[in-house]
């Protein structure tokens, strides 16, 4: 199971862990060796903490909601009307776009390991790499959705989407109701990034762009 | 491989728990910080592809892979690497040998050039060498995996019948890739009932998977 999520937490006259200790080994020695370059390590980890993450997806997704010429090109091929707004690289080199109706609502999983568009939405969360996540998302999705506080109709249909593959995909959540003339600046706050994982749904209008649910 | 990895539609994990999405840091702890930009840094040295690099991690014995958090998977996966392709010798990572050089030979990228390899990706396509063998709505057989090797069906759907709902086209693969040998073969999108696979918690749901050819038979009507 995963360990507890509070190692930031923890109160720093402690020593540290055997964990912490061979990470710095591990580093110390791969430096020494010349295998690493410690400035590129700090590249790698802040292009993902700062720079890539689920602001992209929000942004890709209001476009679509604005735009219908963008939308159809995004419906088409997602990789490259992903790549026209700038975003592209590893981990979103084969993207596909599943759109929420009516009718059908899109999840998104990866039962073998965590695979993600990191391109649109960053790393993934610590649920969506978890055993319990994994597991249930292909087995009992309705279940799964309801932990998140999603409650769907049961004749709606559920698509889940197990990625295998290097395809990675974005789920396109239906636009809020009562959002009609906002602006994409605006609606891109009601796109949360699980909305695009598909477990929520986009937040109502009047929600609180904070609020998760 | 049948791994600890292979976790969809295993039972009794618990419940989620996610965090609120507003206060999930990205990193948990520093030494998450570490692991994964070591991991992406080592694996820019062109020493192993991203299938070896799964296939390390699924290796484990199946429980600790299940108790370990993710990072310590990547972790093991990223030791278990530096030494069998030779960049690290255990007695180095055991801490107590004279650190020996590494090969000249070895490109280490420094920040401009890991930047630009994050922002550019590598592609999983593959130039076709043959016609798809499958046409959209057939219906498939997926093969029961065999051996220890990596592989990208997961084990729900052995056995199972699916309708192929797109031929996604010829991508690298993985069961290949992971023993190093590059080529590719025909990928298809596979749907599958909920219901089918797994009985009333499946109603009115649709499981679509990313097989690839070798994986599937002719399915039984």
């Amino acid at each position: 199971m995963p360990h507890d999520h509070h190692h930031d937490e923890h109160d720093h006259t402690e020593p540290p862990s055997d964990l912490e200790l061979r990470v710095k080994a591990l580093e110390s020695l791969l430096v020494e060796k010349g295998l690493v370059n410690p400035d590129t390590l700090n590249t790698i980890i802040d292009t993902y903490e700062h720079k890539v993450g689920p602001r992209n997806g929000a942004h890709v997704v209001a476009k679509a909601w604005t735009d219908p010429e963008f939308k159809q090109a995004l419906m088409t091929d997602a990789t490259e009307a992903v790549a026209s707004l700038g975003y592209c690289g590893r981990q979103g080199e084969h993207l596909m776009v599943v759109e929420n109706t009516d009718d059908t609502h899109n999840l998104v999983v990866c039962t073998l390991c965590s695979c993600y568009p990191w391109t649109v939405l960053g790393l993934p969360p610590a649920w969506y790499k978890s055993a319990p996540y994994r597991s249930r998302a292909v087995s009992a999705p309705r279940e799964v959705l309801s932990e998140f506080g999603t409650n769907l109709d049961e004749d709606k249909k559920i698509r889940v989407w197990d990625s295998t593959s290097e395809m990675r995909y974005l789920v396109l959540p239906q636009r809020p109701l009562g959002t009609e003339g906002w602006s994409e600046a605006d609606l891109q706050a009601l796109v949360s990034r699980n909305s695009m994982i598909g477990v929520e749904l986009a937040r109502a209008p009047d929600s609180g762009a904070e609020a998760s649910q | 491989m049948k791994g600890g990895h292979d976790l969809g539609g295993q039972s009794g994990m618990g419940p989620i728990n996610p965090e609120p999405e507003s206060q999930e840091p990205v990193f948990h702890a520093e030494w998450e910080r570490r692991v994964f930009a070591l991991t992406l840094a080592t694996g820019m040295l062109g020493k192993w592809n991203i299938d070896e690099s799964r296939h390390a991690r699924e290796r484990q014995d199946p429980i600790t892979y299940i108790e370990n958090s993710y990072y310590e998977n990547w972790l093991e996966g990223l030791e278990r690497l530096l030494q069998e392709k030779g960049l690290l010798a255990p007695d180095e990572l055991a801490g107590n040998a004279v650190i020996s050089d590494t090969d000249s030979a070895v490109q280490v990228p420094d920040p401009q050039l890991a930047s630009k390899i994050l922002a550019s990706g590598a592609s999983s396509e593959r130039e076709a060498r043959s016609e798809a063998l499958f046409s959209v709505g057939d219906r498939v057989l997926v093969r029961s995996s065999e051996g220890t090797g990596h592989t990208r069906a997961p084990r729900y759907v052995q056995g199972m019948n699916g309708i192929v709902s797109a031929i996604v086209g010829c991508h690298s693969f993985p069961d290949s890739n992971a023993v190093g040998v590059h080529e590719g073969a025909t990928l298809y999108r596979v749907s599958f009932l909920g219901k089918d696979l797994w009985g009333t918690t499946g109603a009115n749901s649709e499981v679509l998977v990313d097989l690839w050819e070798p994986y599937l038979s002719a399915g039984i009507s």
